[in-house]
Order: C-alpha cells, then sequence, then structure tokens
C-alpha cells in the first residue's frame, strides 16, 4: 500500500479523525485556553501566565498536588512490594495457585466506583464495629480525618492493582529457565541467592514496567477517590484529577482547571517518557 | 521433610490472603441481606434473617434492566467500532513501509501518553457546541481514546503475517477491504480477543467520561446510575450495598466464564 493509494487513506481515516478530533484538537485547544480567561461561554482574551501564577498561589491546589504525589510513591512502593509477592506465591508449587491467581486478579474487573463504594463501607462500618469490640481505637472514625483517608486511599488502590502488578511479575516469572534454577541448588546456592543471582536479573525488567504502570495509574486515579472520600474532609485527599474536574465542572473556573491540565499532562508525560527512555536504554545494553 | 512443611505453609498464607482479598466482597453481600438496623447493630455477624426487599427495591431503584442494556449497548458497539478500525489502520500502517506511515504511527503511540483529563474539558466544549454530548459523540470518543493501544497491538501482530498472503489474495480477484476481512482479519483473531478484552474492562466500568457525555433518565450505564443511586441512599446502607452487590454479579459471571483469556489478556496488553 502507497503513500497515494486510496484505500490507504481510507483506511486510515476513521482513526485520524477519531483521535484528531477527541484527543489532539483538544490539547492544542487545551494549551490555547489555558492561557486565557476563558470561562467556557465567553470570547477568550488572552491573559499570559496569569493562570499559571494563580494556581501556584492556590492553597488547594498545591495540597492536591502534594497529596497525590505522596500517594502515588506510598503506592508505587506498597504495589510492588504485595505484587511481587503474591506472583512468587502463585508460581510456587503449592496446589491452590490457579484459584488464587484468580481470586488475587478479581478486584481489576470491578469498576474503580464501585470498588470504593464497597470500601467506604468496611472502614467506616466494618472497621467501627471492630474497633468498638475490641477497643482498639485507630480502627475506628475512619475517612473522618486526613490520614485514615490517605491510608484508606492506598489500601483500596493496592487491593486493586497488586493482582494486576502480579499478573506482569508472573508473566517474567515463568520465564526464568527451570533448570538454571535446579542446577544452582544442585551446586549449593540457598533461595536467597538464587532469587539474587537468577531470579532478580531476570525479573528486572518487569520492575521498570511495573513501577510506571502503577506510578501513572496512581498518579491518574479520579473513581476511587470520588467514591471513597470524594476529597473530603473538607478537600484535604482531593486528588490532582478530582481538583480539575471539580474546577471546571463544578466551579466552572475553566481556564484556570485547563491550567491545571496541562500541568498534570506535563507531569504524566515526563513520568511516561522517562519510562520509554529507561526501556531505551536497557535495550541497547542488552 | 523440611520441604513439606515450607509447602504447608505456602499453602496457608495462600489460603489466608484469598481469604482477606475476598472479604471485603463478603462483607457486601452479607450486610446486604440485613435490614437497616441490624446493619448497626450487628455489622460483623451473619444475618439474623435473610431480607430480599432490599435486592427486589435496589433492583427497582437502578431500573437495572433498562441501565444493564445500556452499558452492554454502549460497551459492545464501542469495543466493535475501536476493533474493526484499529485493525483496518494497523494493517494500512503496517503494509506501508514509508516514513510517513511509520511517523503517523508515532503519533499514535505518543497519543497513549496524554491522560484523559487534560483533554476533557476543551472536548466537551467542543462536542457541546457541535450538539453531539450524546450516545453517538460517546462511542466516537471512545474510538479516539481508544484506538492508541488497540492499533500499538494490532501492529505488533501484523508484523507476523506474511505479505506473501495479502499478494495471493489479490492475484485472486480480492481487493484490499476483502483482503482485509476475508484473509487478515480472521488470522488477527487471538490478538483481537485481547484487544477486546482490555477495551471491555475499561469502557464497561468508566465513569468520568459518560457522567460528562451522556445523562437524563433512561440513557445511564451501571456506573453513572450507581453513582445517583448512592448518593439518594448515602446513609441506608442496606440498599446501597444490595445496589453494588448487583451491579457486580454480571462482571462476577463472566470472569468465571472467561478467566483464563481475560488474565491473558491483560498479561498480553501490559507487557507488550
Amino acid at each position: 500500500m502507497k503513500n497515494k493509494d486510496f484505500s490507504f487513506w481510507l483506511f486510515l481515516s476513521p482513526v485520524i479523525i477519531g483521535l484528531g478530533l477527541v484527543v489532539l484538537i483538544p490539547l492544542i485547544y487545551g494549551f490555547y485556553y489555558s492561557f486565557t480567561n476563558w470561562n467556557g461561554v465567553n470570547q477568550a482574551e488572552f491573559i499570559g501566565l496569569k493562570n499559571y501564577v494563580d494556581i501556584f498561589s492556590d492553597q488547594e491546589f498545591r495540597h492536591s498536588l502534594w497529596f497525590t504525589f505522596k500517594f502515588s510513591f506510598v503506592s508505587v512502593i506498597v504495589i510492588n512490594i504485595m505484587g511481587l509477592g503474591l506472583a512468587m506465591l502463585v508460581t510456587s508449587y503449592i496446589k491452590s495457585k490457579n484459584i488464587l491467581r484468580t481470586v488475587f486478579f478479581m478486584p481489576n474487573l470491578i469498576g474503580g466506583l464501585i470498588l470504593g463504594f464497597i470500601w467506604q463501607f468496611v472502614f467506616t462500618k466494618v472497621f467501627d464495629a471492630i474497633g468498638r469490640m475490641t477497643g482498639i481505637e485507630w480502627m475506628q472514625g475512619w475517612l473522618s480525618d486526613t490520614q485514615t483517608g490517605f491510608w484508606g486511599l492506598v489500601i483500596l488502590m493496592s487491593w486493586q492493582m497488586a493482582g494486576y502488578i502480579m499478573i506482569i511479575y508472573i508473566a517474567y516469572l515463568e520465564n526464568v529457565p527451570k533448570d538454571l534454577l535446579e542446577a544452582a541448588e544442585i551446586d549449593g546456592a540457598n533461595a536467597m541467592q538464587r532469587f539474587r543471582h537468577i531470579t532478580f536479573p531476570l525479573v528486572a525488567p518487569a520492575f521498570t514496567v511495573s513501577l510506571f504502570l502503577t506510578l501513572s495509574h496512581a498518579f491518574k486515579i479520579y473513581d476511587q477517590n470520588l467514591s471513597l472520600t470524594n476529597g473530603g474532609p473538607f478537600n484535604s485527599t482531593t486528588m490532582v484529577s478530582m481538583d480539575i474536574v471539580n474546577t471546571a465542572f463544578q466551579m466552572n473556573q475553566m481556564a484556570s482547571a485547563q491550567a491545571k491540565a496541562v500541568i498534570f499532562f506535563i507531569i504524566v508525560a515526563v513520568i511516561s517518557l522517562t519510562q520509554v527512555y529507561i526501556n531505551k536504554k536497557r535495550e541497547v545494553e542488552m | 521433610m523440611q520441604k513439606t512443611r515450607k509447602r504447608y505453609i505456602l499453602e496457608i498464607l495462600g489460603i489466608v490472603l484469598a481469604l482477606l482479598w475476598v472479604s471485603p466482597f463478603y462483607l457486601m453481600i452479607v450486610n446486604a441481606f440485613k435490614t437497616k438496623r441490624e446493619i448497626f447493630t450487628n455489622t460483623l455477624k451473619l444475618p439474623e434473617e435473610l431480607t430480599f426487599e432490599n435486592f427486589t427495591q435496589a433492583f427497582e431503584e437502578l431500573s437495572f434492566l433498562q441501565t444493564f442494556f445500556n452499558s452492554i449497548l454502549v460497551t459492545v458497539l464501542s469495543v466493535a467500532v475501536i476493533l474493526f478500525f484499529s485493525a483496518l489502520a494497523a494493517y494500512a500502517l503496517s503494509r506501508n513501509g514509508s516514513k510517513l506511515s511509520g511517523f503517523i504511527f508515532f503519533i499514535f503511540v505518543a497519543a497513549m501518553l496524554i491522560p484523559f483529563q487534560s483533554v476533557m474539558i476543551p472536548l466537551i466544549s467542543l462536542f457541546g457546541k457541535a450538539d453531539m454530548l450524546n450516545f453517538y459523540g460517546l462511542i466516537f470518543m471512545y474510538l479516539g481514546f481508544g484506538c492508541s493501544l488497540s492499533i500499538f497491538l494490532y501492529h505488533g501482530a501484523l508484523k507476523g503475517i506474511s505479505k506473501s498472503l495479502d499478494e495471493a489474495a489479490t492475484i485472486d480477484g480480492c481487493n484490499r477491504l476483502q483482503v482485509f476481512w476475508y484473509i487478515i482479519f480472521p488470522l488477527l483473531k487471538p490478538i483481537s480477543v485481547t484487544v477486546g478484552i482490555l477495551n471491555v474492562i475499561w469502557i464497561w466500568n468508566d465513569y468520568l467520561l459518560p457522567s460528562l457525555v451522556i445523562g437524563g433518565a433512561g440513557t445511564e450505564t451501571i456506573p453513572l446510575k450507581l453513582f445517583d443511586f448512592f448518593g439518594q441512599y448515602t446513609k441506608q446502607w442496606h440498599l446501597a450495598l444490595a445496589g453494588l452487590t448487583i451491579s457486580i454479579i454480571p462482571v462476577i459471571i463472566a470472569y468465571f466464564f472467561a478467566q483464563k483469556q481475560i488474565i491473558k489478556g491483560v498479561s498480553d496488553g501490559a507487557v507488550k
């Protein structure tokens, strides 16, 4: 199929129009609007960097940015440790490994919105009941302050994503040759040494994939945030995504919301490009 | 001897973790059978007697049959459109070795990095002006957001399908579209399953985009309706939990029948 072929362009046109109208043109408009006083209705007037100056002096946005970074950092660590642990468990020689895989992966299929509602019940009612019954104080009053809201979100996210990351680690772990491990065992290497010198180097690419996948997922979450805490109490658990949505569609400050969206885009792009860079570098080395 | 003991410890650890993993679902279902009073006085125990009214009331308030049908319609149509047009485009790109085709492919891959929230506001404004904030607009938007990853996955699979097949079919008198439809698309079936599963999971559960695009009585998908329902019954957990349980059942049934394909699809999609 040549460039000038009619069929080449015919086959491409639906997705080019789709991507263009849905993603590319809105992206360009978005950059433009972020430098204007647009409110969704009026004729946009260019006002330079004012929106950006304003949002960075805005306490709530700075808090949501900081909260999102903190949340992503902790979630990435917890999810990856859990994901790798679960993967090693279900690739070991135990009998129940197939059913365990099924169970650990299950939360991924259900939307973040529904999962958030379920955990809202678990945290506010079940935790409370256990706390009252046993007299454990820290189990009472969950989601009513920033601290428990934060950990609630981390627990929800980890429970949901650990099974997904587990699947990725499994794919790499199953590529580790069994005879290599057996040979090492015969040569007297203990479990720790086998993990350190054989499994770990072969699974290392999975760390890059998983770390960045969890990082960008965690950074972008909205549904879980909405259904678990809805940003409360007093907007203290509002993350960047939610802040953008609220600024735009509740407060109707379109231009200011769009400036936040541009900052959000830049952060996500930097995260993703770093991953691409690391992958390319490793491919060259290998 | 030591090995069997270690195995037992791992087995028990696995079972304990699995129970912990399903406990939120267990708590949801058990409490959905209780009366409003009993949830407060007796959260942890099994229900004294099974209250089915929660389910019938939640089913009605969610207009579940209608809502379920809306979700099916949106998901099936969007995924069909994404599969067909992405495969077609990936085919065109993979059979053209020019720089331009490489550049177009690069644009699609690069577009995967763009998060929804960064284009959301102009998108809604643009489609609002064109009077396209409706069901058809939503399907079209799913094509726009879904095609990048799908083209990427199809493109990878197409490298493994020899061009001599195209040539043979062309000599036999097939035109380009016929070659694609009768020869190439059937060969892409395994990757179509992967691409389909990834898109179904995403679109079925999506809340934010449809909440901005569709709305109004009778058009809501499950997440939209559930959100409204939950807001209405925020202090009435017996109904809320019954509603959540009903909404999850279709997913659990699908998972039960297709778990191998689902796990494989997600694994392939993530690792590539």
